[in-house]
């Protein structure tokens, strides 16, 4: 203990812990949507450690990218494995990510006083978006190639500075080995050291006001003589088991999913990936992975050439608007409680409807639009309905609360 | 609750499920099987595949020692018959001709074939080299149903002999109708499809050499997460007996 006591006399080690882990009281009623955070946490901390690891063997370099990360899956010891977490691995992360995020549009928990959790998580959603963007170039695969072309050339789309500017982001004329190099730079720092910090911000102002719960009322209402609320256990040991549990059950899927299945169908990992990037060979279908296929869509719903500036810009801000949309929701939503147990249905209607749009959206953004039918409209009609549906569910949110019956809120957790 | 999630999923189900089959189609592929486990199979396609690929196509990404290895051919084996333009086994599956005169010859470089199994799929590879037939029209001689005008020549035409194409002309569209044999193959058509889909069996160990242990170690790996789930189950539910 004595170097224990010389440590908490330099630093705070003891009080650390106590006030973030063993005297933090979290609701003891979490239910499965309350894993998503902890496995996000350590979604992060398993892309950093395997994306190490690929560091040591990729060459950052357009003539040699491609066959270092054959190299890595075939000579490397092991390599195939470390890669394979690395790139099901963003997928997974991804996946924790968004049912994260839907936990709190079921129970509230972007509400006053968590707008700041909110807003940092948003940030780190973003932040999110362009690490997986950046790192989708690295393997220089012909997917890589056409998609990196694509969305830089989305900022061609500005009126004015857009040529130049999206020039000035791939460093040439076309996406070569200057982008490759800079978006490298970007993956491998830039954005991890963000994401780190951003993470590091999000459960410190997560501690500070303390968790949500299924009731969305707040446990710090009823204390006992001693300032613990009584519906509150310490977060260490009832949630660090909890949560172990949790990996245990998590890791057990992601690995089914690494050793079995490592492309899963071409969602994960796509066919045309599996190709050098060839300057000359457009694949016939350019798209991004799934879980940037939503806003993608929205991308191409908007086809009226007749709006100011053009089709392609009117695009690039729906596309835009409908990522900004999810930072205002703290301010979007003014019912009286916060959990989708005591609204009424109303907003439960809306939930619905906005995840199978988001969904709906995210398949027809892996399909060529205006190819094929889908019941009875072309997949580019269904993404224009999604579209306004998407927007709809933000914008309409300040009228639900007037019309929607809510139950009453419970004084204790349930 | 649970009862919104099953809501949920059959709505999203009832709305993904004819999606998916609308999305089928394109091109019409024959089905191959693929056992990575047949070693005799594997064997064979790789002398196929050295014997008449790796002349002008490479696999640049794989090493001799390491097909060797994985197939069970030994050394001596492998050097003899199956290492025509690498010195040492421990060499990249390179080809000694220069891409400028393949670009001359053929008017494309032929591609990299280590990993055409996974960017065009099995299926497409079986079909493919199923697919020549007899074309004057053309450079080469030889046209392909499923890669038309491909400038790649039929290189097994002694295995499968003279095929010539049928087509139907109808409202200016010609569609495909079958093939006619002129001059009969060394081999059968039952031997020829055998022979394909051992290649096609071989691309695919090519495309990924770690699928031969991937699965092995990937059951074994399931089987821990078993153990370990149940293991933190129980831990949980014991420091969380106090509680509620």
């Amino acid at each position: 203990m004595s170097l224990l006591n010389w440590i908490d006399d330099r630093f705070p080690l003891t009080k650390v812990w106590q006030e973030h882990m063993a005297q933090y009281y979290a609701p003891k009623n979490f239910n499965i949507w309350y894993y998503f955070g902890s496995l996000s946490l350590l979604m992060l901390v398993l892309q950093i450690v395997t994306g190490i690891v690929l560091t040591m063997h990729y060459k950052p370099d357009a003539d040699l990218a491609f066959a270092s990360v054959e190299y890595i899956m075939r000579d490397v010891p092991a390599g195939w494995f470390v890669r394979y977490l690395h790139g099901v691995g963003a997928s997974m992360f991804f996946l924790t990510v968004y049912l994260h995020m839907f936990r709190a549009l079921l129970y509230g928990s972007h509400r006053h006083p968590r707008e700041l959790i909110w807003l940092l998580g948003m940030v780190i959603y973003v932040a999110l978006m362009a690490e997986a963007f950046f790192g989708y170039l690295l393997p220089w695969g012909n997917m890589s190639y056409w998609g990196a072309q694509v969305i830089i050339s989305l900022f061609g789309a500005i009126p004015g500075i857009g040529e130049p500017l999206a020039e000035w982001i791939r460093g040439d004329f076309v996406i070569s080995d200057a982008t490759l190099n800079r978006f490298f730079a970007f993956h491998v720092i830039l954005l991890p050291l963000l994401l780190a910090l951003l993470v590091y911000l999000h459960i410190v102002a997560l501690h500070k006001v303390g968790s949500n719960n299924p009731d969305g009322i707040e446990i710090k209402k009823n204390k006992d003589k001693d300032g613990i609320p009584v519906d509150g256990i310490p977060f260490h040991p009832y949630y660090t088991v909890k949560d172990t549990f949790g990996v245990a059950v998590f890791m057990a899927v992601f690995l089914a999913i690494v050793f079995f299945v490592p492309e899963l169908g071409g969602w994960f990992l796509e066919k045309d990936n599996f190709a050098p990037a060839d300057i000359l060979q457009t694949p016939p279908d350019i798209v991004p992975l799934w879980y940037l296929t939503p806003y993608y869509s929205i991308l191409r719903a908007v086809t009226f050439e007749w709006l100011p500036g053009g089709a392609k810009l009117w695009g690039v801000i729906a596309m835009g608007a409908a990522i900004v949309m999810f930072f205002f929701l703290p301010w979007l939503d003014r019912a009286k409680v916060r959990s989708i147990r005591y609204r009424g249905w109303l907003y439960k209607t809306f939930l619905m409807l906005f995840v199978v749009t988001f969904l709906m959206l995210g398949y027809l953004g892996t399909k060529n639009p205006g190819h094929v039918d889908i019941f009875w409209f072309k997949n580019l009609i269904w993404a224009q309905i999604g579209l306004v549906i998407y927007f709809a569910f933000f914008l309409l949110m300040p009228i639900y609360p007037r019309l929607d019956r809510t139950k009453p809120e419970p004084d204790r957790v349930r | 609750m649970m009862s919104m999630i099953k809501k949920l999923l059959l709505i999203v189900s009832l709305l993904v499920s004819p999606a998916l089959l609308a999305s089928g189609g394109g091109e019409n592929l024959d089905s191959v099987y693929i056992n990575l486990a047949d070693k005799g199979s594997l064997r064979r396609g790789a002398h196929t595949f050295v014997n008449y690929c790796l002349s002008c196509h490479a696999a640049s990404y794989m090493r001799y020692e390491r097909m060797a290895a994985d197939l069970e051919i030994d050394t001596p084996t492998l050097v003899e018959n199956l290492m025509f333009a690498a010195d040492k086994p421990g060499e990249l599956m390179t080809i000694n001709m220069a891409s400028e005169d393949a670009k001359a010859w053929f008017g494309v470089v032929p591609p990299d074939l280590s990993l055409t199994a996974r960017s065009r799929g099995p299926d497409w590879i079986y079909t493919y080299l199923r697919s020549f037939y007899r074309d004057e029209s053309t450079p080469t001689g030889w046209n392909n149903t499923l890669f038309p005008s491909v400038a790649m020549p039929h290189v097994l035409y002694e295995w499968q002999g003279l095929r010539e194409a049928h087509f139907d002309e109808s409202h200016g569209v010609s569609e495909f109708s079958g093939f006619e044999q002129i001059v009969s193959g060394e081999m059968s058509e039952v031997a020829y499809d055998e022979a394909i889909s051992d290649l096609t069996n071989f691309m695919v160990y090519l495309a990924e050499p770690a699928k031969l242990v991937r699965y092995r170690i990937g059951f074994w790996v399931m089987g821990f997460m078993l153990v370990f789930i149940a293991l933190t189950y129980a831990l949980k539910k014991e420091y969380w007996r106090d509680i509620h």
